[in-house]
């Protein structure tokens, strides 16, 4: 039982940290919040969605497919939402991407419809067996796939040539710039990755919840932020763990409070709340001296 | 005629709305949990005329109160961070507020807020408010707080130096911004006759940011043009009404592209006293 729970809220934890991670890595680079990287996410869930219907193909290759998609819908929104906004006024960038979350919602709503659509099941769910615990290799896989995606972008992000860019972009543009970085590129490239990583997320979503709707891209945006601020703004190892840590606190939550009281959502924005009085800079440290 | 009578109420209580988020902008605080101030004074204010007979008046003022006395409490943590931390301090309590209504027996819980009296001259009250509104914010801006405002969202550590006090200015600007959310949303509760906790969701909370920051954000003319257009516009176009929505969120990304300050500007103030002065 109690294992049984810590895989669930692994899982489901490493679902928040992708998305977390994305949010980071794009406050990172240009100090922006991206609202609607949660439409991101909805919109890769519905890609997985629909590339397994119409073709049936495997999830290995779904889900990269997804996420390429969802990568160049990044991109989109950094060239037409973000590049084109003028630096003089800090609230323009987020509003305009407030603007394409209304944008993508709604089209999500007109051509998919405003209810949920159920997600088949790509994985043939042999259940795993340990000791007397029934745990689906579903979850495994999707704990697996995530914690793997994390660890190839901390190893882009720590030893790469891109990776030492990005890091020196989140430091101060102006001097990235004239040490010969590309600076858009950069700042586009990292759309790409967050926006990809979103998409697997929304995958991984449709596959363990069973069921997408044009809604979810809020919920899971807003548990991306608390896990963000948990983990320190522009600290993307702080956002992996924080992520986990997210997922099995809300698990135990959701086995300590009864059922009857819908309370989970609380629980994570009171945790926001309480992490944004009395530590801002996270659990594990902001790496950016000015939010 | 009806139905522009229904138009003109709602556009009224979102001019309160758009309003009641640019006071606290007016001192640098941004505000998603505007919706929430609302659903804080629509359920305050209806379980005054439902649950206790009293009458719409003070039933709508207890639920600005309410709201503000709410404004304050959490006015207080928010003066300590700002930025994208004080965005996500009012989402997160945007999003409290709604589960919380949603969990609670009382008033309907998920089910919604029924039999909620139907108050006849709603578009005279909304325009009133508006109104006393319009002379508030006028005031305002020559009183020694308005420009403090004004130099606390300019340059908070400025306006430091200079003297200002912060802490009461922020918080005031804060818990009045609460208080005006409130009252439109007891007229809100009085007009529907039923409110739900969906109502007063995120994304209606960006809407009244959109209003505002469509119409201008450079004086409080912004906030109601903006209102007014937004929810006017739709309404005459049908097939715009379909994609409203989108319409919206394109209108947004160009309009941060073109004008990031919203149409009317202090520019705009200025031309047209000109014109007036002119014709006169």
């Amino acid at each position: 039982m109690v294992l049984q729970q810590l895989i669930n809220g692994l899982m489901l934890g490493a679902t928040y940290s992708l998305v977390a991670i994305g949010y980071t890595l794009i406050f990172g680079v240009l100090r922006l919040l991206h609202f609607a990287h949660g439409e991101v996410l909805m919109a890769g869930s519905f890609m997985g969605l629909y590339i397994i219907l119409w073709t049936g193909l495997p999830l290995y290759i779904t889900l990269p497919l997804a996420m390429v998609v969802t990568g160049a819908l990044g991109l989109l929104i950094e060239l037409f939402a973000i590049r084109p906004i003028r630096k003089d006024f800090h609230l323009a960038p987020l509003l305009s991407t407030i603007g394409v979350t209304i944008i993508l919602q709604n089209l999500a709503i007109k051509l998919f419809g405003g209810y949920g659509t159920k997600f088949p099941d790509p994985l043939t769910t042999a259940n795993l067996r340990i000791g007397p615990y029934m745990i689906s290799s579903a979850k495994i896989l999707i704990l697996g796939i995530s914690l793997f995606l994390m660890v190839i972008l901390y190893f882009v992000i720590a030893k790469t040539k891109v990776g030492r860019a990005m890091r020196a972009v989140s430091e101060s543009h102006l001097t990235a710039g004239f040490l010969g970085v590309n600076v858009d590129r950069i700042v586009l490239l990292t759309f790409g990755i967050a926006s990809a990583l979103a998409g697997a997320a929304g995958v991984m979503v449709g596959i363990s919840f069973h069921a997408v709707s044009p809604f979810i891209g809020l919920t899971f945006a807003l548990k991306g932020l608390v896990v963000m601020l948990l983990g320190g703004l522009g600290n993307v190892v702080g956002a992996m763990i924080g992520g986990l840590i997210l997922g099995v606190a809300e698990v135990i939550s959701i086995v300590l409070i009864p059922p009857e009281i819908n309370l989970q959502d609380v629980f994570s924005f009171g945790i926001m709340i309480l992490i944004l009085i009395f530590k801002p800079e996270g659990l594990f440290g902001s790496r950016i001296g000015q939010g | 005629m009806d139905y522009l009578f229904s138009v003109a109420t709602v556009a009224g209580i979102y001019i309160i709305m758009a309003l009641s988020f640019y006071l606290p902008f007016m001192t640098g605080q941004i505000s998603l949990g505007q919706a929430g101030f609302m659903a804080v004074g629509a359920y305050a204010s209806a379980v005054c005329t439902v649950k206790f007979g009293i009458p719409y008046i003070p039933s709508v003022l207890i639920g600005g109160i309410v709201a503000g006395i709410v404004g304050f409490v959490l006015g207080v943590p928010a003066l300590r961070i700002k930025g994208i931390y004080l965005l996500l301090l009012t989402l997160g309590f945007g999003e409290i507020v709604r589960v919380i209504f949603i969990n609670l027996n009382y008033v309907g819980a998920a089910a919604g807020f029924p039999n909620i009296p139907y108050q006849q001259h709603t578009l005279l009250y909304a325009y009133g408010t508006v109104l006393i509104l319009i002379i508030f914010f006028h005031r305002l801006r020559q009183s020694r707080l308005g420009r403090a405002f004004q130099a606390i969202g300019n340059d908070e550590g400025a306006a430091e130096i200079i003297g200002i006090n912060i802490t009461a200015a922020k918080l005031t600007a804060f818990s009045v911004g609460a208080f005006i959310a409130g009252i439109g949303g007891g007229i809100f509760a009085h007009y529907q006759e039923y409110i739900e906790p969906l109502m007063f969701g995120v994304m209606q909370g960006v809407e009244f940011i959109v209003f505002t920051i469509f119409g201008g954000i450079q004086i409080f003319w912004g906030p109601i043009f903006g209102a007014f257009v937004l929810t006017f516009l739709p309404e005459f176009f049908r097939v715009i009404q379909n994609w409203r929505m989108e319409l919206y969120g394109v209108l947004l990304i160009v309009m941060m592209i073109i004008r990031p300050r919203g149409v009317i500007g202090l520019d705009t103030i200025q031309r047209l006293k000109k014109i007036f002065t002119k014709v006169r």
